[in-house]
């Protein structure tokens, strides 16, 4: 057996050579591709560094350099991006809350929170936090009322109010479509089926505009909390049909089992649907929480002070009007780490749970 | 009483007539407070208005008008400029995302990266900020003054992109592809009852006539409706401040187009390559054993496959996909939504406007899954051959 040759390790180079230099075409594909690659790079770097604009305190100051990018507008009014209209001197409040959010976001990432208890008492305690610090009234804050709320903290705030009032909301939609009462299940099927054709934009707008002129004077209310709830039943539509096809994919014997250990119904749905029906619908769900902060940049049509209109108000005074698509490329690179992170979090997720856990 | 509330039977109706009561009470209530309402301030119910003037000036029409536009066309154009935004951006999202997705699951390093890049990048920001980037940039091209044209006839201005045209009326171009959609009915009705049971050879015959059929009833009809005492082509020049002849896209339109095919296709592109993943390996080695060479293997068994696997994920994504075109109102594109919306505003009709809105999307949403559907249910796999 000694004449047996083992074959030589492959190098870096002939991994790269099998990936992308093993056939003919495929080098020609990759040096196409590559050169295209090479100058989007080129023109991009030429913009956005080596021509750039850096720390000048004058909108006139870069107006004639249109050859690079003004990033001076970020450092001049990112105030008006993250907090809007918020009272100067208040504006670390603001910052802190949207911190401890983005905290709570973090710590829910972590499987030991992701139990029926502990998941919602983060949440609630987070959400607590987060509303005293912005309205203050109490402990020695002075008061901001929410007109006056703006920029990322209100993004973030409408973000996780939907998140907040849409998951009970989606599990109780997702139990009475499944309903043994075949008129229940129907009606809850029409509303989810109704309310996931629409678009969101029609739903914001009608629960906005249209609603208060159908409700009695004293259920109006602000029309801030009439856009989260419009938007809770649009996630909830949705995340019912996701907690749904979450729950058939359990085998009926889960269920049988439970019932022949004599389990009432909420014991069964509580201690043995819900919690897997979770766990195969975690990466749908994760997605869309992603799709769900994404959307929130619509109630900028509706017209509320959200990070989208800051952003616009911020380079929409004469000043500064030319470098707008800076700002919109700044507020790219903002949504792309809070939505990159979560997604790619979402896809370990999904490695993790399809690999020995059942 | 007792006893009959502990009858199993009596209280599960009695349940069901409380919930569905309450739901259907609930809605009363807001119709009838939105009635007195509408009341108080003299607007009359009922969809007379419709009849009634806009004087708006639309940006975007396919129909013509004239001054007097009242609410019934303004709704019309409304729907028909939707719908042709759907029909631009979902064959346009649909190849972006067959392209990209094919790149991510192509074997070749440098394509992988690029499709991974594109799909990270415009799958993670907003729609509505990729809409606003766009308009931006297309605000930003040179006034038609000083714009310089840019292949053959096609002139980039800040007005809009001018492309050669031809001179032919609108309702000959809509006969047209309703003669080729109706072609398409044709062949998706026919795969599965006839031309799966005849042979292969005449079968492809068949389909080769229908196909030609499409195209000559398409040019026929474009001949039929040319404008007379003008020249087939127009092309657009530069006259004075601004081009003359030719087409003109506006920028609200591009942006749309562009924001909705390049995130759509993003979304596309991830369902095409899960798809193309889950297709077992066998199936290209058996072509391989066969002698087939890359192209065929990829074009006549990993594609077909491909599409019919991720088929019902796609309709899903189409509806989706047509739901993001009310996004327009963002850059002013005057759609469906936006037409409602500043009625909505002007006429006051709350309740027959929001009406007319929610049956409007449940009806053209309905269709397209429907119509997808059908085209399912004529191309899919029968009975066991793909295991997956």
């Amino acid at each position: 057996m000694s004449h047996t040759k083992s074959l030589p390790k492959p190098t870096a180079l002939d991994r790269l050579k099998a990936r992308f230099f093993n056939t003919t075409l495929n080098s020609v594909v990759t040096l196409v591709l590559g050169a295209i690659t090479l100058w989007i790079l080129y023109n991009l770097a030429n913009w956005a560094l080596v021509h750039a604009v850096w720390g000048v305190d004058q909108g006139d100051a870069c107006r004639a350099n249109r050859d690079g990018a003004c990033w001076s507008i970020i450092s001049t009014r990112w105030r008006i991006v993250f907090f809007g209209l918020y009272p100067f001197e208040e504006q670390w409040r603001s910052g802190l809350a949207c911190a401890i959010m983005v905290v709570v976001a973090v710590l829910s990432c972590i499987p030991w929170f992701w139990s029926a208890r502990r998941l919602p008492f983060l949440w609630v305690a987070g959400f607590a936090a987060f509303y005293i610090l912005m309205r203050g009234g109490m402990f020695g804050l002075t008061e901001v009322v929410e007109r006056n709320w703006g920029g990322l903290a209100l993004t973030v705030f409408i973000f996780s109010a939907v998140c907040l009032i849409g998951m009970p909301l989606a599990i109780c939609f997702a139990l009475l479509r499944q309903s043994s009462l075949p008129w229940v299940a129907r009606t809850v099927g029409l509303i989810i089926d109704t309310v996931r054709s629409l678009p969101l934009l029609a739903i914001m707008f009608t629960f906005a505009i249209v609603l208060p002129f159908a409700l009695p004077s004293w259920a109006i209310g602000e029309s801030l909390y009439r856009v989260i709830i419009g938007y809770s039943l649009f996630f909830a539509a949705y995340q019912a049909e996701i907690i749904r096809g979450g729950m058939q994919s359990l085998p009926t014997g889960q269920e049988e089992a439970a019932k022949a250990l004599g389990l009432g119904y909420w014991h069964r749905i509580g201690y043995i649907i819900l919690p897997q029906a979770f766990r195969n619908a975690l990466p749908p769900t994760i997605n869309q929480f992603v799709i769900t902060f994404k959307e929130t940049t619509l109630v900028t049509i509706i017209g509320f002070f959200d990070v989208m209109t800051s952003g616009r108000t911020a380079s929409g005074t004469a000043e500064w009007s030319f470098a707008t698509l800076e700002m919109y490329v700044f507020l790219a690179l903002l949504f792309f780490v809070f939505v990159f992170s979560l997604s790619r979090y979402g896809a370990y997720l999904e490695r993790r749970l399809g690999v020995g856990t059942r | 009483m007792v006893a009959l509330l502990k009858n199993r039977h009596v209280r599960d109706n009695a349940l069901q007539v409380l919930f569905v009561g309450s739901i259907v009470s609930v809605l009363a209530l807001l119709a009838i407070t939105a009635k007195t309402n509408m009341d108080a301030q003299g607007i009359t119910g009922g969809f007379a208005f419709l009849e009634r003037a806009t004087g708006w000036r639309v940006g975007f029409s396919l129909i013509e008008t004239d001054a007097s536009l009242t609410y019934a066309q303004a709704i019309l154009i409304g729907i028909t400029n939707s719908l042709f935004l759907g029909a631009i951006t979902l064959p346009l999202a649909s190849l972006v995302g067959v392209t990209v997705g094919v790149m991510r699951t192509s074997g070749n390093g440098m394509a992988e990266l690029l499709g991974t890049t594109y799909v990270e990048t415009f799958r993670n920001i907003p729609l509505i900020l990729q809409l606003l980037f766009w308009y931006t940039i297309m605000l930003a091209l040179p006034s038609p003054r000083d714009a310089e044209p840019l292949i053959g006839s096609v002139v980039l201005t800040g007005r809009g992109i001018y492309i050669p045209g031809l001179n032919v009326t609108g309702g000959s171009v809509f006969a047209g592809f309703v003669w080729v959609a109706l072609m398409m009915a044709v062949v998706v009705r026919m795969t599965p009852r006839r031309w799966r049971n005849i042979d292969t050879t005449r079968a492809r015959h068949e389909k080769r006539v229908v196909w030609l059929l499409a195209l000559a009833g398409f040019i026929a009809a474009l001949w039929i409706g040319r404008i007379p005492d003008t020249p087939l082509a127009s092309i657009p020049e530069a006259k004075g401040l601004n081009f003359k002849g030719g087409i003109r896209i506006s920028p609200e339109l591009i942006a749309c187009v562009l924001a909705i095919s390049i995130y759509g296709g993003a979304y596309i592109a991830e369902i095409i390559r899960a798809g193309f993943n889950a297709i077992p390996k066998g199936q290209s080695e058996a072509g391989k054993a066969l002698g087939l060479s890359g192209w065929h293997i990829f074009s006549r068994i990993r594609l077909p496959l491909a599409i019919r696997i991720v088929m019902p994920t796609l309709i899903n994504q189409y509806v989706w996909l047509f739901k993001a075109t009310t996004i327009g109102i963002a850059v002013s594109f005057t759609d469906f939504f936006m037409v409602i919306s500043t009625a909505i505003n002007q006429a006051g009709q709350t309740m027959e406007l929001i009406f007319m809105l929610m049956a409007g999307f449940l009806i053209i949403n309905y269709s397209i899954a429907w119509v997808l559907n059908r085209v399912n249910d004529a191309i899919k796999l029968k009975g066991t051959q793909l295991r997956i």
